[in-house]
């Protein structure tokens, strides 16, 4: 028995009348009861429970994100004292670029910028799991599929911070003459998800992500080939080879946190309400679109910022 | 939880698998247990104590009889095949879905004794595939129609399991699907797996693994025994692990050779060469699978062993099994035997009760002392009926300070597993003993079930 060597939580003193609902259900009650049944952290793993390595994560940090992060994309981040420093938080942003950088910039901001940084999970589509390579390497620096169980479990019972990008791939293939245009919104599943996690919205918005990797046109037998999301055509890809994909060109990155959207203090069960989770969407969706033409108009060059 | 210790006479099914073994083991060992039936279509393969072993076949009609007769409240149905090279798929449908049905249809009935089904079920009900919630809940369906046949199977064996409790609403129905078991004494396509010399897995992929160890997995099943949980719940140990991690504690080769596409192709052909992967495995080894096991933990269980620690166990097996491989033990059931021991009048059941094999003999000489030392100051034989029931309180406490230290080193357990075989007046004299001195709870209780079952 290794008992010792797992990080000691609090036995928790309850009963199972004390989760298990009277009507026999045990499913929905107490949440706080059932955050304390996670399992404890064991010290000498180096990846996670949702599969995140340490060591990937420190090496893709150190030779990739950090270099791009203060030397390529120069970023620059305003409003990072809109990021709760402990509960969960949800995360909402645009999304741009073939093969987007704006997530791991996110995700570096609040390591660098936030007085008290937090790991920050990226969802990611389920497609990513199925396919070889990114199924090995995504899960190991942070990004978890999209699906609606994980966004729950992160934000309620393990309070943590989700990054998410309702427009999805609509986003991302996106033709460069429709730059900073944002697409629909999903279908507000984000609103719910953080609705019925009690956690805040926080909406963000990314400039530059266009600029660094326009995509002019998509190639569609190479798709076919591939069985890729999609195959743009871009400065560098893909007659420079699948490396093109990582040639992003040097724009100036700006990265803006917007004032939290309460769902606390919502009565009763919002979630249930669709045209409520439609009209709180729609509005996270408005702000960081009038946020991003914002930046965008006042900037002065795509490349100095 | 409510109405604890009503099951007392149970019957398990599947009693030859090892889990059914194993819980009739555990159940035997309890004194509260009155009566513990097993019934499987071959003999038993660990050595049981009281477990009475009926050879019957899965129809309805034979252990309905059987229910009613032993007046049986509780069904323990661990008979489910979840792994594919336990037979054929066709023989596995058979046990599965039409055994499930019929032990089912043995519990129903207006007049039915029974008050519980326990249904050991698998977190192949759920799947592996590409668009699955990182930790499955126990409330979330499978994304996809299932069609791996042993994946068919445990969600049609459900399905039956979900209409038998929709129609018995007065029945307690606990349905545990369980993660992939692992230990020393299990053998499933998972440590044929892990015990390969090189691992192949599939080129690109590093699934998420869970597992549980096969202690936790009998006690799972002992504990919903012991407590009425009504529900659907998944028993899976703490902790998710890559599958380069878990080759990296087991200290394997990882080689990814299997190709991502046409994987079930090449692991067909592979089957010539000896390798043979399960089907119901190939998804896992792809998009790997997580369960949230906080509703059964929720309910008073906790695991022994963490995902990390079971694989470490296994290391350990790997490493000993060259060593061991000679002096293994193998029990054979011998049906002639087994009757002799259990019903013959020749059979001394005080010197065969059950745990005494765990005491070691300094200990048992130490507890005789003791109880000898209490006989002789207070037996029966010595006293008037009557002077002995009003001097109780004071000579007691005298009599417990004579007992001799070597009682009390004994472990609540050991003491527990020595009281069968003790009589009423020696019983009531160490309960005295035992509240004056270290009135260890589970021993107090023991002892109190003994006399209570006594009278």
């Amino acid at each position: 028995m290794a008992e010792p060597t797992r990080t000691p939580l609090r036995p928790p003193e309850l009963r199972a009348t004390d989760v298990l609902a009277p009507d026999r259900d045990p499913g929905h009650a107490a949440p706080q009861a059932l955050r304390e049944l996670l399992p404890a952290i064991e010290t000498e793993r180096q990846i996670d429970d949702w599969g995140r390595s340490e060591r990937v994560e420190a090496a893709f940090d150190r030779w990739l994100v950090d270099p791009f992060y203060k030397l390529w994309f120069r970023c620059e981040v305003e409003g990072v004292e809109h990021i709760p420093s402990h509960g969960g938080a949800l995360l909402v942003s645009n999304h741009s670029g073939a093969l987007p950088p704006d997530a791991a910039m996110i995700a570096k901001a609040i390591k660098e910028e936030h007085p008290r940084p937090r790991p920050l999970n990226l969802t990611v589509e389920h497609f990513f799991k199925g396919y070889p390579g990114f199924s090995m390497l995504l899960p190991k620096i942070g990004a978890v599929p999209a699906h609606p169980a994980n966004v729950h479990r992160l934000l309620c019972d393990e309070q943590q911070l989700v990054l998410v990008f309702p427009e999805g791939r609509k986003g991302t293939e996106k033709l460069y003459k429709d730059r900073y245009r944002l697409r629909r919104f999903g279908r507000g599943g984000f609103v719910a998800a953080a609705m019925r996690a009690r956690a805040p919205i926080v909406p963000v918005a990314v400039i530059g992500a266009e600029e660094a990797m326009p995509i002019f046109a998509h190639i569609k037998p190479l798709q076919r080939l591939t069985g890729l999301l999609y195959t743009p055509l871009t400065p560098a890809f893909p007659h420079l080879g699948p490396l093109g994909l990582l040639a992003y060109l040097p724009a100036k990155f700006k990265i803006r946190f917007l004032e939290p959207v309460r769902t606390d203090e919502m009565e009763g069960e919002p979630w249930e309400d669709p045209g409520l989770v439609q009209t709180v969407a729609e509005e996270v969706r408005d702000r960081i679109q009038t946020e991003v033409l914002d930046m965008v108009g006042k900037r002065r060059s795509v490349w100095f910022g | 939880m409510t109405g604890e210790r009503m099951s007392r006479r149970v019957l398990v099914t599947g009693l030859s698998t090892y889990w059914g073994g194993r819980l009739a083991q555990a159940l035997e060992q309890d004194p509260e247990i009155e009566t513990v039936i097993g019934i499987d279509r071959r003999p038993p393969k660990v050595p049981l104590e009281r477990t009475e072993f009926v050879q019957v076949s899965d129809s309805h009609s034979l252990i309905r009889r059987i229910v009613e007769a032993a007046e049986i409240d509780t069904v323990v149905d661990t008979r489910l095949v979840v792994d594919s090279i336990v037979t054929t798929p066709r023989r596995a449908h058979e046990n599965n879905v039409i055994g499930t049905m019929n032990v089912l249809a043995a519990c129903g009935g207006a007049d039915s004794p029974v008050r519980k089904v326990v249904f050991k079920s698998s977190a192949h009900y759920y799947g592996a595939h590409q668009d699955d919630p990182a930790f499955f809940t126990e409330d979330l369906r499978r994304p996809h129609p299932a069609r791996v046949p042993i994946e068919r199977d445990v969600v049609e064996a459900e399905a039956a399991v979900r209409d038998f409790a929709a129609k018995h609403p007065d029945t307690i129905v606990t349905v545990l699907r369980f993660a992939n078991g692992l230990g020393p004494s299990v053998t499933t396509s998972h440590t044929r797996y892990l015990a390969l010399p090189v691992v192949p897995t599939i080129l690109g992929f590093d699934p998420r693994c869970q597992f549980i160890h096969e202690d936790d997995l009998a006690n799972c099943l002992e504990h919903a025994v012991r407590h009425d949980l009504h529900g659907i719940f998944n028993c899976a140990a703490d902790g998710v692990l890559a599958l380069s991690e878990v080759l990296d504690l087991l200290g394997k080769t990882n080689l990814p050779v299997l190709p991502p596409v046409a994987t079930g192709l090449v692991t067909g052909q592979l089957r010539r060469f000896g390798l043979h992967l399960a089907p119901e495995m190939l998804g896992l080894l792809r998009y790997g699978r997580g369960l949230d096991n906080r509703r059964f933990k929720a309910t008073g269980f906790r695991y022994r062993y963490t995902t990390r620690e079971t694989v470490l166990k296994l290391r350990e097996h790997h490493r000993l099994h060259p060593l061991m491989r000679r002096s293994g033990s193998s029990y054979r059931y011998e049906a002639a035997v087994e009757e002799f021991l259990r019903f013959s009048p020749s059979v001394r059941h005080d010197n065969a009760s059950p745990g005494l094999g765990r005491v070691t003999g300094r200990q048992l000489a130490e507890l005789r002392r003791a109880i000898e030392l209490l006989e002789g100051e207070g037996s029966p034989g010595n006293l008037a009926p009557g002077e002995q029931r009003s001097e109780s309180g004071p000579r007691a406490v005298a009599r417990a300070a004579a007992a001799p230290a070597g009682y009390d080193d004994l472990d609540a357990e050991e003491v527990i597993a020595l009281l069968p075989s003790l009589r009423p007046a020696d019983l009531a004299a160490l309960r005295e003993h035992e509240a004056a001195h270290a009135a260890r709870d589970s021993v107090l209780h023991a002892i109190d079930g003994l006399l209570a079952s006594a009278r």
